[in-house]
């Protein structure tokens, strides 16, 4: 891999490294934070200069309400694939929880009980994968590609394969109010990302995530449960997806097993990755995963700001992640030698 | 050898120099290696022998300004292509092969034979029998290399080299992972591949291969070349004051008294097993003692720690610290216990390179020291690794420093202060000084010392047995699993190099055995 590649190298670079700073050290670390930021500001900029609206508070807000969604997904997957791991199954997991919301919403007087369903839901089969990848040990990628296929037949089935609707939705405002001008879907993601944050960077949970996604017999034998904290980042993944299924049915005052969040797990992962966190684990931040899913809506919002036809809008995207990563990668072997 | 002058070298390299952005690995060294001649390289880690290497064998390339020639002839090596025409070929410490495809498929390897568009399978393994069988390979050409040793890889890399006719050899420590039996047939090896003229350029830290094998030793530091020294003028004194660049007197510390700091029994194993590799293992490790356990690779040193330490599960025995059992599963109930394990293997179990020093220092203690909810605490988390970086003077820029980016030393120290932050009672050190250049090494000697005058039990398993008769109080050496002897403390016997052989090699068993 990587680090060990470069270990032959930098053993004679030590000498001039120990001249290096702290405070050199720390700007290192903060650039490779700040990350993919620069290319954010600068497509904000490029719409901004192309379409004239596109820098305005309604239009900014509507970007902000577009990337909530995906934010809450990609920090959950920002763990997931801290561990080295991945979940494919988001996607499902929010339609099926939607659905539960949405099931849960028509209870007479108890209709709020609808996120609560939708989270426990959603906490429920996260737990599931966790299970099977920490308990048997099975290989990520299979075990949540199979999740993939059957949470969304159970998204379907939860709903006899209708749409299911409640235009007296009592927890609507999530996806159509504000707070003080800010909307709810943007408070609510906002808060996921502080929480995160809080987690990986200020709790022992955090630095045994990172130590099991750098090197999981490290970690076994400096006395971390690997079990423990891969059930835990599944089980987390499952219950932000729940999450994102409850703001997407308030949203929509509506949940339809068979297409709600189809294909939300790429815009997850490519969040993540666009974020500068390895896709072999140990490295990463939730702020560079918050840039990365900004890129992504700001990208779709812009282009079709532009006009441009929706057959364009997914190969310029493609483009630009590849491109904003190819770029990332190119930066950092440079200056890591430095 | 002065036979050699008159010949012409095969390979000369003056004033290379290679510039990383910001460093310098390596200013104007210079190395001349004749045919027939097996030429150590040596220097501390960081020294630019790998560098040096890679320039070689065209993984890097020099600054201008350099020359290299081979039979006198300049040549310019642009990439690793250029280097195998000239005969050139690296065994690295990491091996190259595919372990799913035959040994015969491994030799051939980017020159396969071919009949039309299909792979020729029959011929290529025809094609190698010769240098299997001359290298004296116990396996054949259709053997997977997934189903060989260490060892037998090694002989099939250096099979590749050779039957690609190479002339100029490069070993990096190609002994790391062998046990010595198999040492000593690399070694005949390697003499006999000289006496066919080729020339070796081999690399090591260990100073009794150096003198089994070198007829010339260059020495290398921070870069620079600092000389060489003939067969005849090899001392070990010599080779260390290069290295260092000064004199390291008292290269091992022992300044606690046996006698003196030893105190009473604090973990006891009985008859513990695994069944596997560890057939039932009895041994007392008292306060302030440094027990060491050798033997030869395979003899379940290793499996014996990693039993102890709960990485591995035991199925019989018991173990008591202080007197008391305890019962120990996994590697949590062993930290708690107060048992902590330096693993063997540093880069792959061990550091988390990616991870900075701090985090690295504060892994095992965070969750002790930690707040109310697993909030961690960061003021203490800062002492601690600005306390352990200076009590255990590790060279690193920040704290913030990524662990990867530190020298074998250096990430050593960063490992062993992880451990010490739990203040353990007992300390399990397995190969603490593999891969570390000579300069740390004498550092961790000091370091285990103090460690024993403050009481805590040591125990140190290694394959270097001047370092294991340097430090130890007493020496169990294990053999197929058991503890088959004890040298030193109350045995009375001396803590020796052939002593300890003695039992390792089931000398004593055999004349026994010849007595009966």
């Amino acid at each position: 891999m990587q680090s060990s590649n470069s270990t032959n190298e930098t053993t004679a670079s030590t000498n001039t490294l120990q001249g290096l700073s702290d405070h050199k050290q720390r700007v290192q670390n903060f650039i490779r934070i700040v990350g993919m930021l620069p290319v954010l500001i600068i497509l904000c900029i490029g719409f901004e200069l192309l379409t004239d609206r596109f820098m305005s508070w309604q239009n900014i807000s509507i970007v902000a309400q577009q990337a909530s969604i995906n934010i809450v997904l990609a920090a959950g997957m920002t763990f997931v694939i801290l561990t080295g791991g991945i979940d494919l199954s988001v996607g499902s997991i929010l339609a099926a929880s939607a659905m539960v919301a949405m099931i849960c919403s028509k209870i007479p007087n108890f209709g709020m009980i609808g996120i609560l369903g939708g989270l426990a839901a959603g906490l429920v089969l996260g737990l599931f994968n966790g299970s099977l990848i920490a308990g048997l040990r099975l290989p990520p990628f299979i075990v949540t590609l199979g999740g993939l296929t059957a949470m969304r037949g159970i998204a379907r089935l939860a709903g006899n394969d209708t749409t299911v609707f409640n235009p007296e939705l009592p927890f609507a405002f999530i996806g159509n109010e504000s707070l003080f001008g800010v909307p709810w879907l943007v408070i609510i993601a906002f808060s996921v990302v502080i929480i995160s944050w809080f987690i990986l960077k200020r709790t022992v949970l955090g630095i045994h995530i990172y130590a099991v996604g750098g090197n999981e017999d490290a970690a076994r034998l400096s006395g971390i449960k690997v079990w423990k904290v891969l059930l835990f980042v599944y089980s987390l993944s499952g219950l932000l997806s729940g999450l994102g299924g409850v703001m997407s049915a308030a949203r929509l005052y509506a949940a339809n097993g068979i297409q709600l969040g189809v294909a939300y797990e790429l815009d997850a992962i490519a969040a993540v990755i666009l974020g500068g966190t390895s896709f072999v684990g140990g490295i990463g931040t939730i702020w560079g995963t918050l840039i990365g899913a900004l890129i992504i809506a700001v990208l779709s919002n812009g282009l079709i700001l532009l006009g441009v036809s929706d057959v364009w809008q997914f190969i310029i995207k493609g483009g630009v992640i590849i491109g904003a990563v190819a770029l990332d990668r190119y930066r950092l072997s440079t200056s890591g030698k430095g | 050898m002065s036979e050699n002058k008159a010949k012409t070298p095969i390979l000369e390299m003056f004033n290379i120099s290679k510039t990383f952005p910001g460093v310098k690995a390596l200013q104007n060294v210079q190395l001349t290696v004749y045919p027939g001649e097996i030429h150590s390289l040596m220097g501390e880690n960081g020294a630019g022998k790998s560098t040096l290497m890679k320039v070689l064998s065209g993984a890097y390339q020099a600054d201008a300004g350099g020359e290299i020639r081979i039979d006198g002839q300049a040549v310019t090596i642009n990439n690793p292509i250029d280097a195998k025409e000239y005969g050139i070929a690296v065994i690295y410490q990491e091996l190259s092969l595919s372990p799913n495809l035959t040994v015969a498929e491994n030799i051939y390897m980017g020159r396969e034979l071919k009949k039309g568009l299909m792979i020729d399978r029959r011929s290529m393994e025809l094609g190698c029998v010769d240098v299997l069988e001359k290298l004296g390979a116990s396996f054949g050409p259709t053997t997977r290399v997934a189903d060989l040793s260490i060892a037998e890889r090694q002989l099939v890399e250096i099979s590749r080299a050779i039957h690609a006719n190479a002339r100029i050899l490069v070993m990096d420590e190609p002994t790391t992972a062998l046990s010595s039996r198999e040492t000593d047939m690399m070694f005949a090896l390697i003499k006999k591949l000289k006496s066919e003229g080729l020339a070796i350029i081999y690399i090591s830290h260990r100073m009794n291969e150096i003198y089994e094998l070198s007829d010339r030793v260059s020495v290398m530091r921070d870069g620079t070349y600092v000389g060489q020294l003939s067969r005849e003028e090899l001392s070990s004194e010599r080779l260390v004051k290069m290295m260092v660049g000064r004199d390291i007197s008292g290269f091992y510390t022992k300044d606690h008294d046996a006698k003196g700091s030893r105190g009473k029994v604090i973990f006891e194993a009985r008859r513990l097993r695994d069944d596997k590799a560890v057939k039932e293992c009895d041994f007392a490790l008292h306060q302030g003692e440094v027990l060491c356990i050798a033997g030869l690779v395979g003899s379940g040193r290793t499996e014996l720690a990693r039993l102890i330490f709960g990485a591995d599960q035991k199925t019989g025995g018991k173990m008591l610290i202080d007197g008391k059992e305890i019962n120990i599963r996994d590697p949590r109930q062993a930290l708690d216990a107060g048992i902590v394990y330096l693993t063997e293997d540093r880069k792959a179990q061990g550091v988390f390179l990616d991870m900075s020093v701090h985090d690295n220092l504060n892994l095992i203690v965070c969750s002790r020291d930690a707040r109310k909810g697993g909030i961690l605490d960061r003021t203490k988390a800062e002492n601690r690794s600005r306390s352990a970086i200076k009590n255990l003077a590790i060279r690193v820029a920040s704290p913030r420093s990524e662990v990867g980016k530190l020298s074998g030393g250096n990430q050593q120290k960063v490992l062993l202060s992880r451990l010490l932050e739990t203040e353990p009672k007992v300390l399990i050190l397995d190969e603490p000084t593999r891969g570390v250049d000579v300069g740390a090494k004498s550092e961790i000697y000091k370091i285990i010392d103090d460690l024993v005058q403050s009481g805590i039990g040591i125990i140190v398993i290694s394959s270097e047995l001047p370092e294991v008769v340097g430090i130890a109080d007493r020496v169990l050496v294990m053999r197929d699993g058991i503890i088959g002897g004890e040298v030193g403390g109350p045995t009375g016997m001396e803590i020796t190099q052939e002593n300890i052989m003695h039992f390792a090699t089931g000398a004593n068993v055999e004349a026994e055995e010849k007595r009966i």
